[in-house]
């Protein structure tokens, strides 16, 4: 025999390592395809304790198998064993409705706190839009195509009558009506994700989707005004558009936020820079589909229904308050590990 | 393109706070390619199969009536290109069905848990990478009005977009750039038996000394493990002879898998005897 002595004991303890520690790595199997199917609730009190315990168990298997194995299979099996254990153990997963009640609570008022000196920016950026539209559309009034696209426009356009332009306002009993909000509410919410999706090229796109959505406005209220309806047409906005507006805003100022924060990312690296404010402008941006949420079932409820012009001003208000002091002035205090 | 030769280049440390590093493996392009194009039909079947309701729907009630139904058409044909993303990708797997059935999830870069804000930022982004440009693409093409120029435009966007992971290490998208998530490779692996407790008699015929064990390392037993797994007659063949001639040892073609079985157990004990003792032979060269 030329071969030294001990190869048969090597292997000999191998094998009974793998046939000691194999059930306890099935078992752990078992459970992590159970909690990953269902709630952890489907778990006994027992299944649940023996979890972590399992765990560490494959993770110290790996390590024991990593230094003295050579089965490339075994020790693939374990590393994507313990990978999915791992990423179960440590997602720190809370509740749907924990998260859900969080986001309401805490984290989207937050962001919009964090946000403040974007959303400033982007509502004067707005209102120079809006001014900027209405006094190219008065300077000449072919701006008013190149302003509009007609597929938005309605009919409404420089030409029409008082009596067209204020039956937009005051006519109800469109049979298309809710359909046309619903069309608006998936119109808004994809330039409200364009404003911030294109924010990463240093902001200057969002900068010019919400200089030309205020180009829009200011281009729309010219065209009332000029036939003495500009009372009229702010109530009729209103309603639904404080809500709208400052949720277009918001967007914008979502999509600035990542773009400055990679155009200028101080301390952190433009990595970290552009993940930090990538996550606080998502949250903000969930709140801005709720809002545009809100300003659809405003428009398609409210709008041809209310058509006294003080109740629409006071609703518009009074909706614009609300968010206002929610964002604002409402703090949840938090007790524990907030 | 250092990766498609080198796998090695795709694996990232994961330090768990029990100190074992996992390794983590990033998931390459043409893996998310296939899930990506895998939940888009899964999304494209679920809108054809709704919209085929919903007209059937309309005619079944009238233009008038049908009204509440097409609300909720345009309102699910839109949280199904929005929603369908984040909600499974939120969910306990951290990834749709189309990354599940081939195998990868979305994990932070930190390592930290995947929080909710992260897997929303990198599918908003998402609106802008394949979708935005595609609409503008569908919509110019169904009113007529797709030139050349805007086509060209479109397409190139989508490109530069969807490129985009293979020009950078970690193979992000601009979503993951945004949300410090990567995606990496889950598999579900199974346990498979230990060859060296095959019982092959034939192989027992077979002896080896010390001299024709150290012809070779860790990183050709990995690859005879490869061989005998497969289990192909042409591979083993062709293996066993090139063994046979570096070892010196005479094989029979029909005796290929016994001789491969035998020198295979052989061999990993012999290797794994070194690595107890604090050498680990990492290929034929080392010593």
């Amino acid at each position: 025999m030329t071969l030294p002595a001990g190869t048969d004991a090597v292997r000999q303890s191998l094998a009974s390592f793998r046939q000691e520690r194999e059930a306890d790595w099935k078992a752990f199997e078992a459970l992590l395809a159970r909690v990953e199917k269902r709630a952890p609730r489907a778990l006994s009190e027992d299944e649940l304790l023996s979890l972590p315990l399992l765990y560490r168990s494959a993770l110290s298997s790996l390590s024991v198998a990593r230094a003295t194995s050579l089965d490339s299979a075994l020790v693939a099996y374990l590393e994507a064993l313990c990978l999915r254990g791992y990423f179960y153990l440590y997602g720190a997963r809370r509740s749907l409705r924990t998260r859900i009640g969080d986001f309401f609570l805490h984290d989207w008022p937050a962001a919009i706190r964090d946000l403040w000196r974007e959303v400033w920016a982007s509502v004067a950026l707005t209102v120079i839009g809006a001014i900027a539209g209405y006094w190219l559309v008065a300077s000449d009034k072919r701006w008013y195509d190149a302003i509009i696209a007609p597929s938005l426009a309605g009919g409404r356009n420089p030409d029409s009558s008082a009596e067209m332009l204020r039956s937009v306002l005051y006519g109800g009993g469109d049979h298309f009506l809710s359909g046309f909000a619903a069309y608006l509410f998936t119109h808004n919410t994809q330039v409200s994700i364009l404003a911030f999706a294109l924010g990463f090229a240093f902001a200057v796109p969002s900068v010019l989707i919400i200089l030309m959505n205020g180009c829009m406005l200011g281009a729309i209220f010219q065209i009332y005004a000029a036939k003495g309806l500009g009372f009229e047409l702010g109530g009729w906005l209103s309603i639904h558009g404080t809500t709208e507006l400052f949720a277009i805003a918001i967007a914008g100022a979502a999509g600035m936020r990542i773009g400055t924060s990679i155009a200028f990312p101080g301390e952190l690296t433009r990595m970290a820079a552009a993940s930090r404010a990538g996550r606080v402008a998502a949250t903000a941006m969930v709140g801005v589909v709720v809002m545009l949420l809100f300003a659809g079932l405003l428009e398609g409820i409210g709008r041809q229904t209310i058509t006294s012009d003080i109740a629409r001003y006071s609703i518009g208000g009074g909706m614009l308050a609300l968010w206002i002091s929610y964002f604002y002035l409402f703090r949840m205090v938090r007790h524990g590990n907030g | 393109m250092a990766t498609a030769r080198n796998p090695a280049a795709l694996v990232r440390p994961l330090v768990t706070p029990e100190g074992v590093d996992l390794r983590v493996k990033l998931a390459d392009a043409g893996t998310r390619a296939s899930g990506f194009l895998l939940d888009v039909v899964i999304i494209v079947v679920a809108a054809v199969a709704v919209s085929l309701v919903a007209i059937f729907g309309l005619g079944g009630l009238g233009v008038k009536d049908a009204e509440p139904l097409f609300i909720v058409w345009i309102i699910f044909i839109f949280l199904l290109r929005n929603v369908y993303f984040i909600a499974f990708e939120a969910g306990r797997r951290a990834a749709t069905p189309g990354k599940r059935m081939v195998g990868v999830r979305v994990a932070s870069r930190s390592g930290a848990g995947l929080s909710l804000d992260q897997v929303i930022a990198r599918n908003l982004m998402r609106e802008i990478e394949v979708f935005l440009p595609l609409s503008i693409l569908a919509a110019r093409g169904s009113a007529g009005v797709a030139d050349t120029l805007s086509t060209i435009f479109g397409l190139v966007w989508a490109l530069l977009f969807s490129l985009f992971p293979l020009f950078n290490r970690d193979r992000l998208r601009i979503g993951d750039l945004l949300a410090g998530t990567w995606v990496v490779e889950a598999p579900k692996v199974a346990l498979l038996e230990d060859l060296s407790l095959r019982k092959n008699p034939v192989a027992t015929r077979f002896q080896f000394s010390a001299a024709q064990l150290d012809a070779y390392g860790i990183a050709e037993l990995h690859k005879l493990e490869e061989v005998l797994r497969r289990d192909d007659y042409f591979a083993m063949k062709a293996v066993a002879e090139t063994i046979g001639r570096k070892i010196g040892a005479k094989v029979e073609p029909v005796d290929s898998r016994a001789f491969l079985t035998a020198y295979y157990g052989e061999l990993r004990a012999h290797l794994e005897r070194k690595l107890l003792l604090g050498n680990r032979k990492a290929d034929k060269y080392a010593r």
